[in-house]
């Protein structure tokens, strides 16, 4: 069988081993352009800014300067940000598995009573939505504005996320498993503890990676419902530090802009790399999960 | 595979217990999905009733009074509208032209490729801006492509005249669906890797042995297998043909790029809470737009069913 295969390699035309080369490089030049804007600011953050603002780093740092880092890891705004999006992540993520995984599993069966009307009722909420002042007014009635909760509660569930653990329990989950167990004597609840939560090991892990990936990124809605300083998450002091200047500085040009730049430079890229980096260790565990089918949400 | 699914349904319905009584805990696991549902997306749906009143914050959305269409009106008949909805369209049709052949192509692609290993390093790589926030990805267009910017290090390199990219609104829509594509292409095309993932390799050994090349056997197996997926995504792209996000175009926006970055859900987000609010206008907007999505969504779905058999429902 093997020889077999590797003979039809071998028969394999000039045409086709062209090709293959052909998109080798290509999918190579797709690589680079994805992967040299995030390596120059691993290299942009240690070198000397003034040789960055001059267009002479391009491949390597030109010194090895951790004095950008050092002025991040001094300013206090930088640790309240990541001690608080820590926290955000993980209350949220935790009441983002509660809510998602036991109601797609329940969606997932054929004997949930009301399934299409229930179907529905989330469908709905997929393409319809009262829109943000609705939502804020929603949030402002529930006293929950500039509080700890305003972000946990109200993104507890994505209805997107909850149907791709339906799609992957009716693919990967069969009758006769569950029945076995009920056949036995369990319950309902005791089949999803003990049968089936033991076999979601998957599912669990990508959409941990996804709901807290999402809470440790998102900022509008901190930006919107958070006023204190002491509640502020990452992203909204990455935003002041990044975004807003800029946009202060939107029209002036010339020496003052330039120093400015010069001192303000180093520290963004640092922290680009400090703020990403959770996530930079944690996607290379998850991602061999991700081959599995189950991104296609099934709607049915 | 559907099929032997049927099978096992029939001969194990018996097993199978339905009714309330019997699957009161399937109804349990269930319902903080359903109350999470109900009030933070159902509510917001009753408080759309703000977009036809004069909304009066002391008196709420039970006291205030309704004034039919004419929040609706004023938007139609105010200079922003046809500014707004031509900003709308364009960033997100232009986008969408780009955006939906390219993951395609990517992962027909990636799935010639004989060494799993080879394609599972591409993945991870391709995949990997996904996770980036949109507050990073924002900075570091500010930083690429600011006055002293690598880009315009690379522009003068080249004998140029340095670009103030943030600054000239021609160059919003170019920045905003570039950086779009570099940061989605690889994570949209999971979708078409898992589905081609299912084809029968059989049929590329049958058509091999006929002497197709690989280019023909992408345009005649490859494709025809992910044409259902296409379509479905095709169906959603075009229902959300008016819905950009604010977020990323509110970080992009500079007090000189507005002629082009102004979009309808930034404006909303603007009128309705910031500076002085006027929450019921800025609510018919809203609802305008999502109204739109939705036929949007029909009318590709209808024509989705009518010409094949790929559609959401």
């Amino acid at each position: 069988m093997v020889k077999q295969i590797k003979k039809r390699h071998s028969m394999e035309s000039k045409g086709d081993q062209l090709f293959h080369y052909g998109v080798i490089a290509l999918m190579t030049l797709f690589a680079i352009l994805i992967l040299y804007p995030l390596w120059f600011m691993v290299i942009a953050s240690v070198s000397n800014p003034d040789a960055v603002l001059n267009g002479e780093v391009w491949l390597w740092p030109d010194t090895i300067d951790f004095s950008g880092y050092a002025k991040i890891f001094a300013d206090p705004q930088i640790w309240t940000g990541y001690k608080n999006t820590i926290l955000y992540t993980l209350v949220g993520t935790t009441l983002n598995i509660i809510l998602t995984i036991p109601a797609g599993y329940a969606l997932s069966r054929p004997n949930l009573p009301y399934r299409k009307y229930i179907m529905w009722f989330f469908i709905i909420t997929m393409f319809f939505g009262g829109g943000l002042i609705p939502f804020y007014f929603l949030i402002s009635n529930l006293g929950m504005i500039d509080s700890f909760w305003v972000l946990i509660i109200p993104q507890g569930l994505s209805v997107w996320n909850m149907f791709m653990v339906k799609a992957y329990y009716e693919s990967n989950i069969s009758i006769e498993l569950i029945e076995a167990a009920q056949v036995d004597g369990a319950s309902q609840f005791r089949t999803f503890w003990s049968v089936i939560l033991p076999i979601s090991k998957p599912i669990i892990a990508v959409m941990i990676l996804f709901y807290a990936v999402g809470r440790w990124n998102s900022y509008f809605d901190a930006m919107v419902f958070i006023r204190s300083e002491e509640l502020y998450p990452l992203q909204i002091v990455l935003r002041n530090i990044l975004i807003v200047n800029d946009n202060a500085s939107g029209g002036i040009t010339g020496e003052d802009i330039y120093e400015r730049l010069r001192l303000a430079n180093q520290i963004k890229y640092g922290v680009i790399i400090v703020s990403s980096l959770p996530i930079i260790l944690i996607y290379p565990l998850v991602q061999r999960f991700f081959k599995e089918g189950f991104l296609v949400g099934s709607f049915k | 595979m559907t099929d032997s699914v049927n099978k096992q349904k029939k001969q194990t319905k018996s097993y199978t217990q339905y009714g309330v009584k019997r699957n009161w805990q399937l109804l349990a696991m269930l319902s903080g999905a359903v109350v999470f549902t109900a009030i933070f997306a159902y509510i917001p749906m009753y408080g759309i009733l703000i977009a036809f009143q004069e909304y009066n914050p002391a008196l709420g959305i039970g006291g205030s009074p309704y004034i039919g269409l004419d929040n609706f009106f004023r938007f139609f008949e105010s200079y922003q509208f046809q500014n707004l909805m031509v900003n709308t369209f364009l960033v997100s049709f232009l986008g969408f032209i780009i955006g939906f052949p390219l993951p395609i192509i990517v992962a027909l692609l990636l799935n010639t490729l004989r060494s799993t290993k080879l394609k599972g390093i591409f993945q991870t790589i391709f995949n990997a801006p996904h996770f980036i926030s949109v507050v990073v990805l924002v900075g570091m267009l500010f930083l690429f492509f600011g006055e002293y910017g690598i880009i315009n290090s690379l522009v003068l390199a080249f004998g140029g005249e340095r670009i103030s990219f943030f600054l000239e609104s021609s160059w919003f829509r170019p920045l905003f669906i570039g950086s779009g594509n570099w940061q989605e292409t690889g994570w949209s095309s999971i979708i078409y890797l898992a589905a081609l993932a299912g084809v029968d390799p059989q049929l590329h050994e049958a058509a091999k042995i006929d002497g197709a090349s690989r280019f023909k056997r992408i345009i005649h197996i490859d494709f025809p297998a992910i044409f259902p997926t296409i379509s479905i995504i095709l169906i959603l792209s075009i229902g959300s043909l008016l819905s950009v996000g604010y977020e990323k175009v509110l970080l992009m926006q500079t007090g000189t790029n507005l002629q082009t970055s102004e979009i309808i859900s930034t404006y909303v987000y603007k009128i309705g809470l910031t500076g002085f609010s006027e929450p019921g206008y800025a609510a018919a907007i809203g609802l305008f737009n999502a109204l739109i999505n939705v036929v949007l969504l029909i009318i590709a779905n209808y024509s989705a069913k009518r010409f094949s058999e790929n559609s959401l429902w």
